[in-house]
C-alpha cells in the first residue's frame, strides 16, 4: 500500500471512534475495489459499443426477435435448436449474419454460408443486441485488422501448424466428418477471417487472443490474401487440392493420351 | 512319327522320343493362309487425296518449325527476373507455359509428320522376309573356341601367381562394397521411441510462434498445438519434434465426465493434452471438431473422441492418442507433469500390442 492510504489510515484510526469512521472506511475500501475492477476487469462490451448507440440495441432486439428468436430464445437462452448466444459476443453475430450463415435456412451437417439476409446496419444492431447480453469478443477494429505490413512469411507458419489441416495448405477447405467441412477461405473478408478465428464458429476451434495474438492473426491473414492473390506460375491449380486432382489429371489426361498415341501408330491408315 | 504331336506331352513320353518336325510335315498339316488381300488407300488410288496428304505432312511439318519460333521467341521476349512479386511469377507461368508449347510443337509435330507420311504416302505392300538362321557356321564356331583358348594360354593365368592372387584379393573384398552401407540402417533405436522430449515441469510451448500459456488463455474449445520448450536446441530437434508434438484443448467441464477414472486430475480445469502423432502410420491429428471434440486424422480418417481419452470411434487407429499430463508451474504456465506414459505413434516390433 502506498503512503497516501496508509495515512489516511492513520488518520482514520485516530478518530475511530467517530461515528462516521467506519462509514468513511467501507465507502473508501468499496471506492477502491470497483475503481480496481473499473480499471484491470476487461471490457469487449466497451469496445463493441463504441458507436452503438441505445437505439440499435434496441433495433437489434427487435430484429433478433423476428428473425432469430424462434430458434435461439426469446432472450437468446438457447434452444435444444440452437445454442444460447449470451456472451457469444458482436463478433459471433458479425460472422454468423454477415457470411449470411444464419439465419440457417434448414438443419443440416453444416450451416453453409449463402446470401446475406440483412443490411450491414441490420447485421450491426443485432451484434450490438446480442453484445448487450453479456460479454465477449468484440467486432476487430480497423486498426486490429490491418494486415497490410504484417510479417507474411511467419503467418504461413503459424497457418500451415494450426489451420493447413482442415483449410488446406492454399485454403481451399477439405472435407471433416459426417458431411461436415471446413470451409474455403477465397473470398473471405479479413474481418470475417478474423471473427472465425476469434469465436470458432460451428466445428472451427477458437484460436483466442490469449493463445493466438492479434498480431498472429494478422500475418496468418496477410498469408493467405497473399497467396490468394498471387497467380498460379504452373498452369492450371486444378483446385489446389494437392495431389489427388494433379493425380487425376495426369493419369486420365496423360496416360489416356499416350494410350491414344500408341493406338494411332498401331491403326493402318485407309 | 506324326502320332506322337496328338498325345499328351506329359503323358510319359520322353522329348527324345519325339523326333524334330520337318517342314514337309508342317505343309501337309496346316496349309500357309498366305497374306490377306492388299486394302488400297486412298491416296494410293486417288492422287488429289494423295495430295491433300502431303499437303497434311507439309502442315505437320510447318508447325513443327513455328513451334521452334514460339520456342525462341518467348525465350528472349518474356523475362520474369525484370519484374518481382505477382507480375515476376505470372511472367514465369506464360514462360513456362509459351517454352512448353512451343517445344512440345517442334518435337510432336516433327514425329507425328514422319508418322503420318510413313503410313499414307509411302509404300505399304505386304513383304514377307525369311529369317536367317541363327547358327553360325562350323567354322566359326571351332574359331572361336580355339581363339578362346588361344587367349587363355596368353593371359597365363596359371603361371603368373602373383597376378592371379591380387585379382582374387581384389574381387573377394568387392562383396563388402554391397554390405557396409548397410551400416546406416542403424543403430538400433535402443529406447528412444520409449520415451519424448517431455518431461516434469517442461513447459508447453505454441508451435511455431513458441508462447508459454496459461490456462487462462485458453477459451472453451481452444486449440493450442505445443511443443516442449527448449527442443529447438536438442541435438536431434526435428526427430524430437516429431515425437515430442502435442495438441492442447479447453474443454468445457462437463465433457470431461466420460474420461477414464485413471486420467482424472490428468487436466488443469478442463485443458487436456493428446499426443498428435496417429497411432496408426504417424501422421499428425490435427482436425479438431470443436462442437463433437472429434480429433481427426487427414491421412485415413481416424477419429479420436476427446471426451474419452481419445478413443478410437473410427478408422484404422488401434489404440488412442497417448494423453500428456498437465499441471502449472510456479508462474502459471502450463507445463507437462510427466513424460507420456507409453510410446507415441505407431506400432512397432519391440512395443507388443
Amino acid at each position: 500500500m502506498t503512503a497516501a492510504p496508509r495515512r489516511v489510515l492513520a488518520a482514520l484510526s485516530r478518530q475511530r471512534r467517530r461515528k462516521v469512521a467506519p462509514f468513511l472506511l467501507l465507502l473508501m475500501c468499496l471506492g477502491l475495489t470497483g475503481g480496481a475492477y473499473a480499471a484491470f476487469a476487461p471490457s469487449p462490451q466497451a469496445a463493441a459499443a463504441t458507436g452503438v448507440s441505445a437505439q440499435s440495441i434496441k433495433d437489434g432486439r427487435a430484429l433478433f426477435r423476428l428473425n432469430c428468436a424462434s430458434c435461439h430464445g426469446l432472450n437468446a437462452e438457447g434452444s435444444s435448436d440452437a445454442p444460447p448466444l449470451v456472451g457469444v459476443g458482436a463478433a459471433a453475430v458479425d460472422f454468423q449474419v454477415g457470411t449470411g450463415r444464419m439465419p440457417a435456412a434448414a438443419d443440416g451437417p453444416q450451416i453453409e454460408k449463402k446470401r446475406v439476409e440483412f443490411t450491414p446496419e441490420e447485421v450491426a444492431a443485432l451484434a450490438a443486441y446480442v453484445a448487450s447480453l453479456g460479454p465477449g469478443p468484440a467486432i476487430p477494429d480497423a486498426e486490429a485488422l490491418d494486415y497490410a505490413d504484417a510479417n507474411a512469411a511467419q503467418g504461413g507458419a503459424i497457418y500451415r501448424t494450426n489451420c493447413a489441416m482442415c483449410h488446406n495448405s492454399a485454403g481451399v477447405g477439405g472435407a471433416l466428418t459426417h458431411g461436415k467441412f471446413a470451409a474455403s477461405l477465397e473470398g473471405v473478408s479479413a474481418k470475417h477471417m478474423y471473427e472465425a478465428m476469434l469465436t470458432g464458429p460451428q466445428s472451427m476451434p477458437v484460436f483466442g487472443d490469449g493463445t493466438m495474438k492479434p498480431a498472429d492473426k494478422r500475418e496468418i491473414i496477410n498469408y493467405l490474401k497473399t497467396i490468394q492473390a498471387q497467380p498460379s506460375p504452373g498452369g492450371a491449380g486444378l483446385g489446389k487440392l494437392g495431389p489427388v486432382s494433379e493425380g487425376a489429371v495426369g493419369w486420365l489426361f496423360g496416360l489416356g493420351s499416350l494410350i491414344g498415341a500408341a493406338v494411332w501408330l498401331g491403326a493402318k491408315a485407309r | 512319327m506324326s502320332d506322337d504331336l496328338h498325345t499328351d506331352p506329359a503323358g510319359g513320353h520322353g522329348h527324345d522320343e519325339i523326333e524334330p518336325v520337318r517342314t514337309g510335315e508342317l505343309e501337309t498339316r496346316f496349309r500357309d493362309p498366305g497374306l490377306p488381300a492388299h486394302i488400297y488407300r486412298r491416296s494410293d488410288i486417288d492422287p488429289r487425296a494423295a495430295k491433300r496428304r502431303e499437303r497434311e505432312v507439309a502442315a505437320l511439318f510447318g508447325l513443327s518449325t513455328l513451334g521452334t519460333l514460339l520456342f525462341i521467341v518467348a525465350f528472349f521476349v518474356i523475362k520474369p527476373t525484370d519484374a518481382s512479386g505477382s507480375e515476376m511469377l505470372s511472367r514465369v507461368g506464360l514462360s513456362t507455359k509459351l517454352l512448353g508449347l512451343g517445344l512440345g510443337l517442334a518435337l510432336f509435330c516433327i514425329g507425328a509428320g514422319a508418322i503420318h507420311w510413313a503410313k499414307t504416302l509411302m509404300p505399304d505392300d505386304e513383304i514377307v522376309a525369311v529369317r536367317k538362321p541363327m547358327r553360325s557356321s562350323d567354322e566359326d564356331r571351332a574359331g572361336a573356341i580355339e581363339a578362346m583358348k588361344e587367349g587363355a594360354a596368353g593371359a597365363g593365368l596359371g603361371r603368373r601367381k602373383l597376378i592371379r592372387n591380387s585379382l582374387v584379393g581384389a574381387l573377394a573384398p568387392l562383396g563388402l562394397l554391397a554390405i557396409i552401407p548397410l551400416r546406416d540402417l542403424g543403430p538400433l533405436p535402443g529406447d528412444s521411441l520409449e520415451h519424448t522430449a517431455w518431461k516434469a515441469g517442461k513447459r508447453l510451448m505454441s508451435d511455431p510462434a513458441g508462447h508459454p500459456i496459461k490456462p487462462e488463455d485458453m477459451e472453451i474449445g481452444g486449440v493450442v498445438h505445443v511443443l516442449p520448450e527448449g527442443i529447438e536446441n536438442s541435438e536431434h530437434p526435428l526427430n524430437d519434434e516429431a515425437k515430442a508434438t502435442a495438441i492442447v484443448i479447453r474443454l468445457a467441464p462437463e465433457d470431461l465426465d466420460n474420461q477414464r477414472p485413471d486420467r482424472k486430475g490428468w487436466d488443469v480445469s478442463g485443458i487436456v493434452c493428446y499426443s498428435k502423432v496417429c497411432t496408426h502410420v504417424g501422421c499428425p491429428v490435427g482436425l479438431y471438431e470443436q462442437q463433437t471434440h472429434h480429433l481427426l486424422c487427414p491421412c485415413h480418417q481416424s477419429t479420436f473422441d476427446v471426451t474419452r481419452n481419445c478413443e478410437v470411434i473410427f478408422g484404422p487407429a488401434h489404440r488412442p492418442l497417448p494423453q500428456l499430463k498437465l499441471t502449472t508451474d510456479s508462474d502459471g504456465y502450463l507445463v507437462a507433469a510427466q513424460d507420456f506414459q507409453e510410446p507415441v505413434g505407431p506400432s512397432f516390433w519391440e512395443r507388443g500390442n
